[in-house]
């Protein structure tokens, strides 16, 4: 990755961690699934004094995550949060990684017995940028889904209204939901000009 | 490895100790040797040392050579060195044999200053718990207050988590590596019929075999082999050995294959070089060891007031010490809010893998030391 896109992808990042550190209290406990290099979770702990765990699977994130003085745990969520007791965190954050999941349902319920709350942030497949490509005839690649339909590793993408209908499906209460694109937050018809969603929920 | 990462040619030591250490089981030990090695300096305010915890049948020689033509370097050589992972250039690193050994420190072969005679059978079951409290005595000789990490592999990453149980307060690291917070029925299975085996070799002499001249050899290369299959994987035997036949078939009782010829090989090796009263011994320590029995089997309570930051570490194919039984030390934790990670490294050579030098494991280790800060006096 040049330093270019890496500054940029950074700065991208940026903004939901913004988002997600304002749904949080200072000095609560969070823990973050999927925490690849832990770059969130050092983020919260400088600017809010969380106390956090992550969770990450793979093994040089794992690494990373351990060389940003971040508590990892290495695991598969696709078995589940078993190791963690009912309600033992204030919130659970899954950043991007819902589309990449199998176990989808599952683990955001996992989330909301782990956690008093959870945030789940994904891309929104409604976008239209994502729905011209389709009407074009392409599966939409895009910066939010850089993969092309071979080599993806997301097999549950979604849109906001389908999202919506999961949370109804299992009596979530959304909290609070802000889309953004390129960092601007996207009030008006957000299923179509929002680019990644972003949900506080609550059982 | 190259030589220059080598510690070189060391020395052992030997910690004379004229205090009594009143054991778990009530006995006493009056007086006791602790053999050890040191690798590194300890820096001005003594704050760079780490403890190496020895599992069944290591010893006090973790790194280093005893001689410029000793062919084997110690039994953590290549993880212990200078530019290795745990660097003796920031590090100041300690081995010892646990108490009941064989190789220097105070055992059944050892002679009893009582008696004149060597212990033999009277020697006292010692347990984690006395291992740890013997350890804290050298670390006081040493003039050693808080150690920046307490290291240990399987029985050695039991030593790890009773440091931070006992001595909360002098350990600021805990590494606990392919380890658990006690046996299953099925590894105690695996530790009786080892004893048994030496037990009833006839040359045991109900432990008292050096009087006779006497080693109960049949025993001890019994209970190797059966510890030697459980501590590699199915499939890291399979690639090493296979079926593959030694010479040709003979229709005999004779090494036929490959796996007998190997564990003929281990077995003799062993005889030759440890005692069997401390083999049983070392076993029962594992048995032993549960510091959760005391709250209700409740590894929660049994850890509310360790404060060492822990890394915890497990193997995948590690089926005698497995991953399963590692998260439940880190569920202990994580249930205490304390500081901790956990990784469960890929890896096909089954509880010996904590010995060998797998890039991915190394790079773990080796990131988790360079990240010990000594030098702000933690705790």
């Amino acid at each position: 990755m040049s330093t270019n896109k890496k500054v940029m992808t950074t700065a991208q990042y940026r903004q939901d961690f913004a988002i997600i550190a304002g749904w949080l209290g200072f000095g609560s406990k969070v823990l973050d699934l999927g925490c690849g290099d832990g770059s969130l979770l050092s983020y919260l702990r400088d600017g809010l004094e969380i106390r956090g765990y992550g969770v990450e699977k793979d093994d040089a994130n794992w690494i990373a995550s351990l060389e940003n003085d971040v508590n990892v745990i290495q695991m598969d969520l696709e078995t589940g949060l078993s190791g963690f007791e009912d309600q033992s965190f204030d919130t659970v954050i899954l950043s991007q990684t819902l589309q990449a999941m199998r176990n989808t349902e599952g683990i955001v319920q996992e989330m909301l017995r782990v956690g008093g709350e959870a945030i789940v942030t994904f891309p929104n497949f409604g976008y239209w940028r994502n729905r011209m490509q389709l009407i074009i005839g392409r599966m939409p690649v895009s910066k939010s889904l850089p993969h092309e339909w071979y080599n993806t590793p997301n097999v549950h993408l979604c849109t906001i209204h389908d999202f919506d209908a999961l949370c109804e499906k299992h009596n979530i209460t959304i909290i609070e939901r802000k889309v953004i694109t390129k960092g601007q937050d996207i009030q008006f018809l957000p299923n179509w000009f929002g680019d990644l969603a972003m949900y506080r929920l609550r059982k | 490895m190259s030589e220059i990462n080598s510690i070189g040619v060391v020395t052992p030591k030997t910690a004379h100790f004229n205090e009594a250490l009143t054991l778990k089981s009530g006995d006493i030990l009056p007086e006791f040797d602790l053999i050890y090695e040191t690798y590194g300096e300890l820096n001005a305010d003594k704050s760079n040392a780490v403890l190496i915890c020895h599992a069944l049948s290591g010893t006090h020689h973790v790194a280093g050579k005893h001689s410029s033509e000793d062919k084997h370097p110690g039994w953590w050589d290549n993880l212990i060195g200078p530019g290795k992972p745990l660097d003796t250039n920031k590090f100041f690193v300690i081995g010892l044999n646990n108490l009941g050994g064989c190789h220097g420190s105070s055992g059944p072969s050892s002679i009893n200053q009582a008696t004149g005679k060597p212990y033999g059978a009277t020697f006292p079951i010692v347990t984690v718990e006395d291992w740890v409290n013997s350890q804290a005595m050298l670390a006081d000789y040493l003039g050693v207050k808080q150690f920046a990490a307490v290291v240990g592999g399987s029985l050695g990453g039991m030593q790890a988590l009773q440091w931070s149980i006992a001595y909360p307060e002098r350990i600021q690291h805990a590494l606990v590596i392919a380890s658990s917070p006690n046996l299953t029925a099925q590894n105690m299975g695996f530790n009786e019929v080892a004893r048994q085996a030496i037990m009833t070799d006839p040359e045991f002499y109900d432990g008292n075999y050096y009087e006779h001249n006497a080693i109960p050899r049949r025993g001890l290369r019994i209970a190797r082999m059966l510890g030697h299959i459980t501590y590699l994987s199915d499939d890291a035997m399979g690639e090493k050995f296979g079926r593959r036949i030694k010479d040709q078939i003979k229709y005999s009782f004779d090494v036929e294959f490959e796996v007998e010829s190997y564990l003929r090989y281990q077995a003799d090796k062993f005889a030759d070089s440890f005692d069997a009263n401390s083999y049983i011994r070392m076993t029962r320590a594992l048995d032993y060891y549960d510091p959760a029995l005391d709250f209700d089997g409740d590894l929660t309570k049994a850890l509310a007031h360790v404060k060492a930051k822990f890394l915890v570490l497990s193997f995948t194919s590690d089926w005698r010490f497995s991953p399963e039984r590692s998260k439940e030390i880190v569920k202990a934790l994580l249930d205490n809010e304390r500081t901790v990670s956990y990784a469960e490294v890929t890896a096909a050579h089954g509880h010996d893998a904590f010995l060998m030098e797998d890039a991915h494991y190394h790079a773990i280790l080796r990131s988790y030391f360079n990240k010990i800060d000594f030098s702000k006096g933690e705790g």
